[in-house]
């Protein structure tokens, strides 16, 4: 063979990545591609992907695509954590090898986190925000399409490198000098650091589009405190978003810039100081997990209002908590790192800081009960996602607060009690807020209802293979068993524990599986939404139509209190029966480029290309970045006009117009 | 074998009443952490129970009235309860509820400040002189220096009992953490840093050490065994160790440096000028940054300048 395809083998395919499992994967991937493409030849559906989906700039659209990408992230992520699971099930079992454990569990953490979560967030950000706010679009809707395809782009690049390369194997923190070159000279490293600054432009765009949006884009009347709580959670989230990603990204930078151009700040020798990247990643990481979970503290106060048939209680205490946490998660970020000797004065401060951050999210809960306290509760899917938050999401609270206690601290860090503390906010806050936003939007996403009775199976499977899972786990933290251990020597006690944990897990596999099941069968044969209002809500998107049209508003409504849709119902002032012809106007809305796709595409190139420190490929991508920039910069036509007769013969088909 | 968590007194299990149930699954000593053997352990342990037994009112408020809600306020025919669909606010039930997790957590934050504190100095009782151990984490196994005694040890630690031990942490490798749960807390050891812990045991035993840091393939090997004896065995051991075990030389040093995992061993001496010479934090005469300087007798700090 030529010596430069061996070179291609050997640095595309090295041993780590040709475990039989992966191979297996491999043929998989090869077969469903060609799959897709034949079915999409074969029903001639390429020009309608092209352009409904690749070149649109549809807030509604673009969720969509952040729902699909963000479930298949989930089943991912899921089987990672699941091979995890099946490692640990036993004392000194080789179901997987050290390096492929040790990869396993940085994708699963990076990809539940940077691939999962936050698209599902911005899914229900796309989804419903706009219709919230009563506006037609977001404030750019190019650049909301743009950090889409960052997004997408750069979890390709991320997914891909266990196939091609390897994996990155330094945790979903990627804590140097382990990510050096000296311990780690693969390029799975490079693959994190890439499609994490890729992924990261996507929601730094995000947060800025989303913050405008929610500040500029409200329908006349919805003053700050008429904001429904979920926008204004979009609203805070945005801001952190906006201030939590640069020190991200430098510190993405700066360990790529030691591993590709030799620089040092974080490396083993010449003076690298790793303890400043522990630093910048968690000025990054405190905010994020607020990132994670404020959007869902938005998504369960609709929701508990909605279904308790009742105003949220406590509303302006709800929003003085939203911005007080904000403003507290900056200063917690230390908490992380109590154990590496930065003195009892600075441990005690962000001690008190992380206890005092306890108090809004304690207000939060009250408020929370007592909307349902005088209610009606009716215990659908997406209230009992709601319902089962309230406790887990104490109970890992709790836990957080006793990994505050800076002494305690020293005994409790990086074991499984801190892994079940994190599992137990992350899932019981942002899992089930997500999903519980899932079931409460889906009608208004899709036109029509996902099926309770299956949704309530996925959720109890859920439920309870979530506590079976992560109860152990506290227990085994107490036992002193520490993270990322690949096996376990037995006669340590940590055996049957870890066997229930992993039949947690499986009872989790499971409530995915019904999940899938559950969304499949209602896109088949689900029950439509005619009404548009499925669940009697109290916000202005259900004042619209199932799926909603492209303009969403044919008319911007006025608002004149916090709850209008339910407001307007009270009053039977509904817009069906206010919307004369001769209020309809011509629309302009925003028109579809390509534009952001092919951006996305240079992007995945320049990273591909810096990957493997291939550098005429990385100078096409980013001669590709500097083509879509500069043409997109002076491309004055792009918005188009809808004609009003257009708007009024979709609103009377819809049968909202009078006459 | 009858568990040995039945005989035990409950009383330090009353504040996980929560998860108590579940400990009937195992052997109630293996809860390492419940079961400190030594003064720094034990005030973990305190505070935990505290924190605990706060956040257990916190629960057990939450979840009667959250229950109560549920039960109470569903919607089904001919439920009774009071429906007040306009009841939104309430002046003094909102003060309430940001009042009592503040008090609460003033409960907690008191004693953690002062731990906290308390813990970041060595103590020096009278006629227990502290032991200094340095320790290095390599990749992957821990190599342990006694400056005082000038032996040292890979992946086993010999200690005295009822004596503050004060380790100096650094790192020639990734960044792992030095911890021994029988004993105390863990603390980081990083490269081109020295980051002091103390521990002390209580008792004679042998307890587990392990990292709680990742660093590479062979982390989950890193378990070491630390060996507390009384101060009169400790002193024979010192002495024995002098006199039988081979010398570390840098020959042998730079075996230990290669990425692999080793066994136990001892060595009757060491190479002077592996560790460095700079140190931050605590150390046996105080706190701030130090040049620490180990000559063949003895250790001593001179104060730095903070830069």
């Amino acid at each position: 063979m030529p010596s430069f395809v061996t070179y291609l083998i050997h640095t595309l395919f090295p041993p780590t990545v040709r475990f039989p499992d992966i191979l297996l994967i491999d043929a998989g991937l090869v077969l469903g591609g060609l799959g897709l493409i034949g079915f999409l030849t074969k029903t001639h559906r390429w020009g309608w992907l092209w352009r409904e989906w690749l070149t649109t700039v549809d807030h509604k659209k673009i969720a969509v695509m952040y729902l699909i990408s963000a479930i298949v992230m989930l089943f991912r992520g899921g089987i990672d954590a699941e091979m995890l699971r099946a490692q640990l099930a036993m004392p000194s079992v080789h179901f997987m090898p050290a390096i492929q454990y040790d990869e396993v569990f940085t994708t699963h953490g990076t990809i539940m986190i940077f691939f999962m979560a936050m698209p599902f967030i911005f899914a229900l950000f796309n989804a419903v925000v706009p219709l919230m706010i009563g506006a037609r679009d977001v404030a750019f809707p190019r650049v909301n399409a743009m950090s889409f395809w960052l997004f997408a782009f750069g979890a390709i690049l991320f997914n891909i490198s266990f196939i091609i390369g390897g994996s990155p194997d330094a945790g979903w923190t990627a804590y140097p000098p382990y990510t050096g070159l000296a311990f780690n000279p693969g390029p799975g490293e490079n693959y994190y650091f890439l499609s994490l600054l890729i992924a990261g432009m996507g929601t730094t765009m995000t947060g800025i589009n989303f913050l405008v949006t929610t500040i500029r884009m409200r329908a006349p009347g919805m003053t700050l405190m008429k904001m429904p709580m979920f926008v204004w959670t979009t609203m805070v989230t945005s801001a952190l978003i906006l201030f939590a990603f640069p020190p991200l990204t430098v510190a993405l930078a700066m360990s790529l810039f030691d591993r590709l151009f030799g620089s040092s700040f974080f490396t083993l020798t010449r003076g690298g100081m790793p303890m400043m990247y522990v630093n910048l990643f968690w000025l990054f990481g405190h905010p994020e997990v607020y990132i994670l979970v404020l959007p869902l503290f938005g998504v369960f106060s609709e929701v508990v209002a909605t279904y308790s048939k009742k105003a949220l209680f406590g509303y302006p205490m709800m929003v003085v908590s939203v911005l007080a946490i904000m403003f507290l998660s900056y200063g917690t970020w230390v908490h992380h790192f109590f154990t590496m000797g930065a003195g009892p004065a600075v441990n005690a401060f962000f001690g008190l800081s992380t206890m005092l951050i306890a108090i809004p999210t304690g207000v939060k809960i009250f408020n929370w009960i007592f909307t349902m306290w005088g209610g009606r509760i009716q215990m659908t899917t997406a209230m009992l996602y709601q319902m089962a938050f309230i406790p887990t999401f104490v109970i890992g609270g709790a836990s957080g607060v006793m990994l505050a206690v800076v002494p305690a601290d020293y005994q409790l860090h990086n074991t499984y009690f801190l892994i079940a503390h994190f599992h137990n906010v992350i899932i019981g806050g942002t899992l089930f807020g997500l999903l519980s936003g899932m079931y409460y939007w889906w009608p208004k996403m899709f036109g029509m209802k996902l099926n309770e009775r299956q949704g309530k199976v996925a959720f109890w499977l859920f439920f309870i293979g979530f506590w079976i899972t992560f109860t152990p786990q506290y227990l085994l933290g107490l036992k002193g068993m520490t993270r990322r251990l690949y096996t376990y020597p037995a006669g340590l006690g940590w055996h049957e524990l870890n066997v229930i944990s992993t039949v947690g897990a499986w009872i989790m596999g499971a409530g995915f599986v019904a999940l899938v099941y559950n969304v499949v069968w209602s896109l088949l044969y689900g029950e439509r939404d005619v009404t548009g209002d499925p669940w009697d809500g109290r916000t202005l998107e259900w004042s619209l139509p199932s799926p909603v049209p492209e303009y969403n508003f044919a008319r911007i409504p006025v608002v004149h209190e916090r709850d209008a849709w339910w407001a307007m119902k009270q009053k039977g002032q509904t817009m069906a029966h206010a919307l004369r012809p001769e209020d309809v106007h011509d629309i302009e809305m925003p028109k579809n480029t390509p534009i952001p796709f092919l951006l996305g595409v240079s992007f995945f190139v320049l990273g591909f290309g810096m990957t493997f420190k291939w550098w005429p490929i990385a100078i096409v991508g980013i001669l590709g970045v500097i083509a879509c920039l500069l043409f997109s910069g002076f491309d004055y036509d792009d918005h188009h006009h809808l004609e009003a007769d257009v708007v009024r013969q979709t609103e009377a088909s819809l049968g909202r117009l009078q006459g | 074998m009858r568990p040995a968590f039945f005989k035990r007194p409950y009383r330090k299990l009353i504040p996980l009443a929560l998860v108590a149930g579940l400990m009937s699954t195992g052997c109630g000593q293996q809860y390492v952490l419940l079961h400190p053997v030594g003064p720094v352990g034990e005030q973990e342990l305190h505070l935990m129970e505290l924190a605990a037994i706060a956040m257990g009112i916190v629960i057990v408020v939450v979840f009667t009235l959250y229950f109560y809600a549920i039960i109470r306020f569903r919607d089904k025919p001919g439920n009774t309860a009071p429906y007040r669909p306009d009841w939104h606010t309430s002046k003094w039930l909102e003060i309430l509820w940001w009042v009592l997790p503040a008090v609460l957590l003033t409960v907690i934050a008191i004693p953690t400040v002062q731990t906290t504190f308390a813990l970041a100095h060595v103590p020096k009782p009278k006629g227990k002189d502290p032991v200094v151990i340095d320790v290095t984490s390599l990749t992957w196994k821990w190599l342990f220096e006694y400056p005082g005694q000038h032996v040292a040890t890979v992946n086993q630690l010999v200690i005295p009992t009822g004596k503050p031990v004060l380790f100096e942490l650094t790192a020639d490798s990734p960044m792992n953490t030095f911890w021994v749960p029988a004993l105390g807390g863990m603390e980081y050891t990083m490269p081109n840093r020295v980051l002091p812990l103390w521990l002390e045991a209580n008792k004679p035993g042998t307890y587990i050490g392990l990292s709680g840091q990742y660093s590479g393939t062979g982390f989950a090997k890193m378990f070491f065994h630390v060996k507390a004896v009384s101060p009169a065995a400790f002193n024979a051991w010192v002495a024995a160790t002098r006199k039988t075990a081979s010398p570390m030389t840098m020959t042998v040093y730079d075996q230990l440096l290669k990425h692999n995992t080793t066994g136990e061993a001892i060595y009757s001496s060491y190479p002077q000028d592996t560790f460095p010479t700079v140190a931050n934090g605590f150390t046996l005469t105080g706190s701030g940054m130090y040049m620490v300087m180990r000559d063949k007798n003895d250790i001593s700090y001179m104060p730095m300048q903070n830069p």
